[in-house]
């Protein structure tokens, strides 16, 4: 008898802890990205290719950050639930904003030293595409082209 | 080997084009980081198993993309793109390319 209601009721703890862990992680994780995204305001990124100024490049490189994120239980279970009715679906855009905003992070992080970052390009993919347990995962890969300016700025004619 | 996605290397010439490399590879996901993602999965937030599967493969990618470059005599690759399928449930291929250029030095 116990065990019939322990078994009915194991889904519903699981929504419950997912619930409460999943969103104190979540705000968490929100919280270091934001505190990153400060850190880093003085190296901008671009989606375009061309660099906006004429000063002369002395390196470049090819920088990257990934990042695989999953949805917590207590949201998929509302994704699911959100499924019957249709409109908008909050907490897969929450699951999104954070893996990308982590994987741009990511990237920076790799280049502490440069001045600007030019076409970035963000990619998201599911890991388990097609699969019978669908994990509700995203990858998000971030990449882009490191500059760093020569330490003299252009000198211009007078 | 200098690398870049964007059509050239920011403040070099480009002295000759060799043509498409590629490099690519497939990995599996193992029982042990399944079964970790899965109670990862509960609580939600980064699988990390995975995201080191994954840079790793693309590491790997890059790596083979840069040999077939050198034994063409290119010293850097521009235009460099990445993509990612996955072929079956729990394998995913990661696919880098670029074009091979030679540049001033």
């Amino acid at each position: 008898m116990t065990a019939e209601l322990f078994q009915l009721l194991l889904p519903w703890l699981l929504i419950l802890l997912a619930m409460l862990t999943g969103t104190l992680l979540e705000k968490a994780h929100f919280k270091r990205i934001h505190r990153r995204e400060r850190e880093f305001e003085g190296l901008p990124t671009l989606s375009t290719k061309q660099t906006p100024t004429d000063r002369e490049v002395s390196s470049s490189a090819l920088v990257m950050g990934d990042v695989v994120v999953s949805i917590d239980y207590f949201k998929r279970f509302l994704a699911n639930l959100r499924n019957i009715f249709g409109g908008e679906v909050r907490s897969y855009g929450s699951l999104v904003d954070r893996g990308r905003r982590e994987a741009v992070l990511r990237m920076k992080e790799q280049c502490p030293d440069a001045d600007l970052i030019v076409n970035v390009r963000i990619e998201t993919s599911s890991v388990s595409q097609g699969g019978k347990k669908q994990l509700g995962s995203v990858e998000v890969l971030a990449y882009g082209t490191a500059i760093r300016f020569a330490t003299e700025p252009a000198l211009e004619n007078s | 080997m200098l690398l870049s996605n964007v059509e050239q290397i920011p403040g070099k010439t480009i002295l000759e084009h060799y043509g498409v490399v590629s490099g690519s590879t497939v990995r599996a996901k193992n029982v042990g980081r399944d079964f970790a993602a899965s109670l990862k999965n509960i609580v939600g937030g980064e699988l990390k198993g995975y995201t080191q599967l994954l840079s790793e493969s693309r590491a790997q990618a890059v790596e083979r993309m840069k040999t077939q470059a050198a034994e063409l005599g290119a010293n850097a690759i521009v235009n460099v793109r990445f993509s990612t399928s996955s072929i079956t449930q729990g394998a995913s291929e990661i696919f880098a390319y670029g074009t091979a250029v030679k540049v001033e030095d």
